[in-house]
């Protein structure tokens, strides 16, 4: 995927280490040299927060990927988990002045590892499931939805909890476990089918890109998005053909599997007349923004990818910048504020440049005090799969971020994106704030306080 | 070479986890924030006190083994690198700020303390400590004491050198001194403390340092002026120091540099100008606004095209975008940022400024220069493509006649970034060779086996001084 290089290319070595092969094959040398090694990006980094130790920062990372591609250094174990540690969460982006691209640094990095794991059997299993069968297909996550409603409904969550079946699992499996809501396999186009007109003055036209895990666990925030959309003056499309954005796929090195779904979305959104494509989810946003870049080389999608990158928005900036004013209840006499705070989505904040928004419309709501909390633009430790193959590092980053949580003393702690909301419910589980604290994401919460003209 | 029973002594001191040999610590300490400077360490040591650097220093020494002291890695002189491999010794763990004295205005740190943290931490106290250079955000208070860091304010304010009253150091031998203390006067003997900031880790290992804090000015006030003239803005610096005025911060920006900022961040700038000004004030709000009055008819007589006083806080930030994204701008345009800070009595800095540009139309290279002109220390900045050799040989080139300039204008080779390797080979043009002697046996004094950052400040060979005909 690298672009093609400018005129001194890359360094002509053999390679005899096969990774250092691909790495030398996959990286885009020019960016690897445009890092002029300026430490800026280290108070940005969360790992090198937590370790301050260099290899686990921006500047040291992209160093190790030059010297193994430079022959200076075999791309070992330690390597592969010094790359892995990363989040990926991008915020040494925006920190960077010679605006080196780190995100696609990391993934061509982590596409070459990939090519040459060796997964234990499980692991083997479990990417193989998720990325190629349950990811992908519409059916087999709507199957997910419901065989989890059915497990939590049922009875048996209650019975696999009380039996301490979850023990079996690893400690921070069963952590999550806990948090999950309830799972549905009736996702928004059932509930609103898959159109939904403007409520008064239309101001455009939007396609919803509804996201696999939200449409089964957050269903309800996809209707409430379409329902936020429409009152603010949007015609809201909700293609059912489309598929999973890829952004899983693209994080853990499966960067053809992520160009396939690309091509299969852009494919359904074409046939649209649409003025945007709104995500709700800044982890999903932030591929889709880049499906440009994602098929850069490909003849025959680039300009398609180019069409549809260029209309992606998130649902709050598309509200603020676009939408017609929303109209929220009014504070009743006597009642007490409430306090609310927001962890921003890094995805969000650092790649769709998406911070400003969200807490111009916090602010909007009535009735309510917003509390910027202490390094709310740094990753919560959740970063797609990361607390799950990342345990530790998620953890103590998930500690230092729930202190500040405490401290801003909030009833209401908001996210843009549904990984960082399970991390914030889990936080919140974990860490047990003085005062009650509810995660929402905030479409819900601003719904919830929104008056229907309808 | 570090032999097994060197390491297991090292690990003995500091911990098994705290001294790495490991490929990964060894490519990632085997840089700095300096262009086209890379070179392997042999290991890689985190003290945690005083009494573990004494330990490791016995044990380098007695086996001869370089030792380079290292905070974040941002110096842009190639102090931190490893040229002649040995030990990087990273003093990131200690970060602890240790006291804050409110009845003597001073502040006790370890060495890896975060200046930004450090500053925002004593701002919250209501004190202040002005030294900001551009890195603040990650650079480290040792790294600013080792390099003598300058910023923004130092016309002012001053630099690093002015707040350090006391230092704990530890000699290569692994003795400890400690010098200057929490006093304004001190005459007891040479000025080790002053001798110690700004040498840049040739000298011992700086594990504790007493800061000088003062009174935080009550408000700010920033304006902008814009020239077609340069020498209407140079003339404008001179005359408001003439007229006893001295603001916070008084930056300039060329019009290569004015070009590139607005082709980055499209603000609007107007690309005829030669030159702009950014000027703030601060102390009493009496004081600071007669003072933007007084500099406010200083630009005009001085045929300021265009002039901008901000009223508020965010105007005021709006009009530092410029300054504040030069140096990214400049970054973006080419792979390679070579940022130098020649330094220039002030009332020179016209002359230097069109003398860089001329130099850069000589050697085909591209320059732009912003930097501090009230105190002179401008930063010629060239961007170019290391793997371009020819193109790279071009740009040394330059910057050795800029400097040469420089010192002919009465100016020093480097303002605030440090000797270090790159600038070494110049260094003798500015201080002479009696000058170099005496810092050699300064050094030897300190350092009789030279294994504190070796190959920094001197230079086997001085460069030829290049012949130039000044028209």
């Amino acid at each position: 995927m690298a672009s093609p290089t400018g005129k001194f290319g890359k360094p002509a070595i053999e390679h005899s280490n096969p990774l250092a092969r691909t790495l030398l094959e996959k990286l885009d040398y020019d960016q690897l040299t445009n890092c002029m090694r300026c430490g800026f990006c280290l108070p940005a980094c969360p790992t090198f927060h937590e370790t301050g130790m260099e290899p686990a920062s921006p500047r040291g990372r992209i160093a190790m990927m030059k010297a193994a591609v430079d022959g200076l250094m075999v791309p070992d174990q330690q390597f592969k988990d010094q790359m892995n540690l990363c989040l990926g969460c991008r915020a040494c982006e925006p920190a960077c002045p010679a605006d080196v691209k780190y995100g696609q640094l990391i993934e061509q990095t982590k596409e070459a590892i990939a090519e040459h794991a060796h997964y234990t059997a499980p692991v083997k299993i479990l990417r193989n499931t998720l990325f190629k069968k349950v990811f992908p297909k519409r059916g087999s996550l709507k199957l997910l939805g419901g065989t989890l409603a059915l497990y939590q409904k049922s009875g048996l969550k209650k019975m696999a909890r009380a039996s301490g079946m979850m023990r079996l699992f690893p400690k921070h499996l069963a952590e999550m476990e806990s948090i999950m809501p309830p799972a549905s396999s009736k996702g928004v186009v059932e509930r609103l089918g898959t159109f939904y007109p403007a409520q008064g003055e239309k101001v455009g036209t939007a396609a919803m890109f509804r996201g696999c895990i939200m449409d089964v666990m957050f269903a309800g925030t996809n209707v409430n998005t379409v329902e936020l959309l429409s009152a603010a003056g949007f015609d809201v499309h909700i293609p059912d053909a489309q598929v999973c954005c890829g952004a899983l796929h693209a994080h853990s090195g499966e960067i053809n599997d992520a160009r396939a779904l690309a091509k299969a979305n852009i494919e359904v959104f074409k046939k649209l007349d649409i003025d945007y494509i709104v995500s709700n989810a800044g982890g999903c946003g932030a591929l889709l923004v880049e499906y440009d870049h994602l098929l850069m080389q490909d003849d025959h999608y680039r300009e398609d990818a180019k069409w549809f990158a260029e209309r992606v928005i998130d649902v709050s900036t598309l509200l603020v910048a676009k939408g017609n004013p929303l109209r929220f209840a009014e504070q009743a006499a006597g009642q007490e504020e409430v306090k609310v705070t927001y962890q921003d989505s890094c995805h969000l904040r650092n790649v769709m440049k998406g911070a400003h928004a969200p807490r111009v419309l916090m602010k909007k709501v009535a009735n309510t005090e917003y509390i910027e909390m202490v390094d709310a633009d740094r990753c919560c430790g959740s970063a797609g799969i990361y607390n799950v193959v990342q345990p530790e590092m998620a953890g103590d980053i998930l500690a230092h971020k729930m202190e500040h949580a405490n401290n801003t003393q909030a009833s209401y702690m908001l996210t843009s994106n549904p990984g960082c909301l399970l991390q914030m419910k889990l936080g919140i589980e974990k860490h047990q704030p003085q005062q009650t604290m509810r995660a929402m994401h905030l479409v819900d919460f601003l719904r919830e306080r929104m008056i229907s003209s309808k | 070479m570090i032999t097994e029973s060197m390491s297991k002594q090292l690990k003995a001191i500091v911990g098994d986890k705290y001294f790495r040999t490991d490929p990964e610590a060894l490519i990632t300490h085997s840089y700095d924030g300096t262009p086209m400077l890379q070179a392997l360490p042999d290991g890689v040591i985190y003290p945690e006190t005083t009494a573990q650097v004494s330990e490791i220093m016995k044990i380098a020494s007695a086996n001869r083994i370089p030792i380079v002291t290292r905070g974040s890695g941002s110096n842009l002189c190639g102090g931190t690198t490893p040229l002649q491999g040995g030990i990087v010794m990273v003093m990131h763990r200690m970060n602890q700020i240790i006291e804050v004295d409110m009845e003597n205005l001073t502040a006790t740190v370890q060495p890896g303390v975060i200046t930004g943290h450090f500053s925002k931490h004593i701002e919250e106290l209501g004190l202040f400590y002005p030294p900001d250079p551009s890195s603040m955000k990650i650079s480290t208070i040792g790294g600013n004491i080792a390099e003598c860091s300058g910023g923004l304010r130092g016309l002012k304010y001053g630099t690093t050198k002015d707040y350090v009253l006391g230092l704990t150091a530890v000699l290569p031998s692994g003795a400890v001194i400690h010098t200057g203390g929490k006093l304004a006067k001190d005459v007891a003997g040479y000025d080790l403390t002053k001798l110690l900031v700004g040498s840049e880790g040739t000298l011992a290992v700086i594990t504790e340092a007493i800061l000088k804090l003062i009174p935080p000015p009550k408000t700010k006030k920033t304006m902008v002026a814009m020239y077609k003239d340069i020498y209407g803005a140079a003339r404008t610096v001179s005359k408001i120091i003439q007229q006893h005025i001295i603001p916070a911060t008084l930056e300039i920006l060329d019009n290569p540099t004015i070009r590139v900022v607005d082709d980055f961040a499209k603000i609007g700038l107007p690309l005829d100008m030669a030159a702009i000004l950014i000027i703030e004030q601060d102390g009493e709000p009496e004081m600071v606004e007669r003072d933007i009055e007084a500099i406010y008819t200083i630009c005009r007589e001085e045929q300021a095209d265009r002039l901008e006083i901000a009223q508020t806080r965010e105007e005021a930030e709006k009009l530092l975008t410029a300054r504040r994204s030069a140096f990214t701008a400049l970054a973006r345009l080419r792979p390679t940022t070579i940022l130098e800070d020649a330094t220039v009595p002030r009332s020179k800095i016209a002359e230097m400024i069109l003398r860089t540009n001329t130099i850069a139309i000589k050697y085909n290279v591209n320059i732009a220069t912003f930097g501090h002109a009230g105190d002179g220390n401008l930063h010629p900045t060239a961007t170019t493509d290391a793997r371009d050799s020819e193109e790279v040989h071009r740009v040394e080139e330059a910057f050795a006649e800029i400097f040469e300039a420089a010192i002919a204008l009465g100016g020093t080779i480097t303002g605030e970034h440090g000797v270090g390797s790159v600038k070494a080979p110049y260094l003798e043009w500015k201080v002479g060779e009696a000058g170099i002697e005496v810092m050699k046996g300064i050094k030897a004094a300190f350092d009789p086996h030279h294994i504190l950052n070796p190959g920094k400040m001197f230079a086997k060979e001085t460069r030829k001084r290049l012949v130039i005909h000044h028209g």
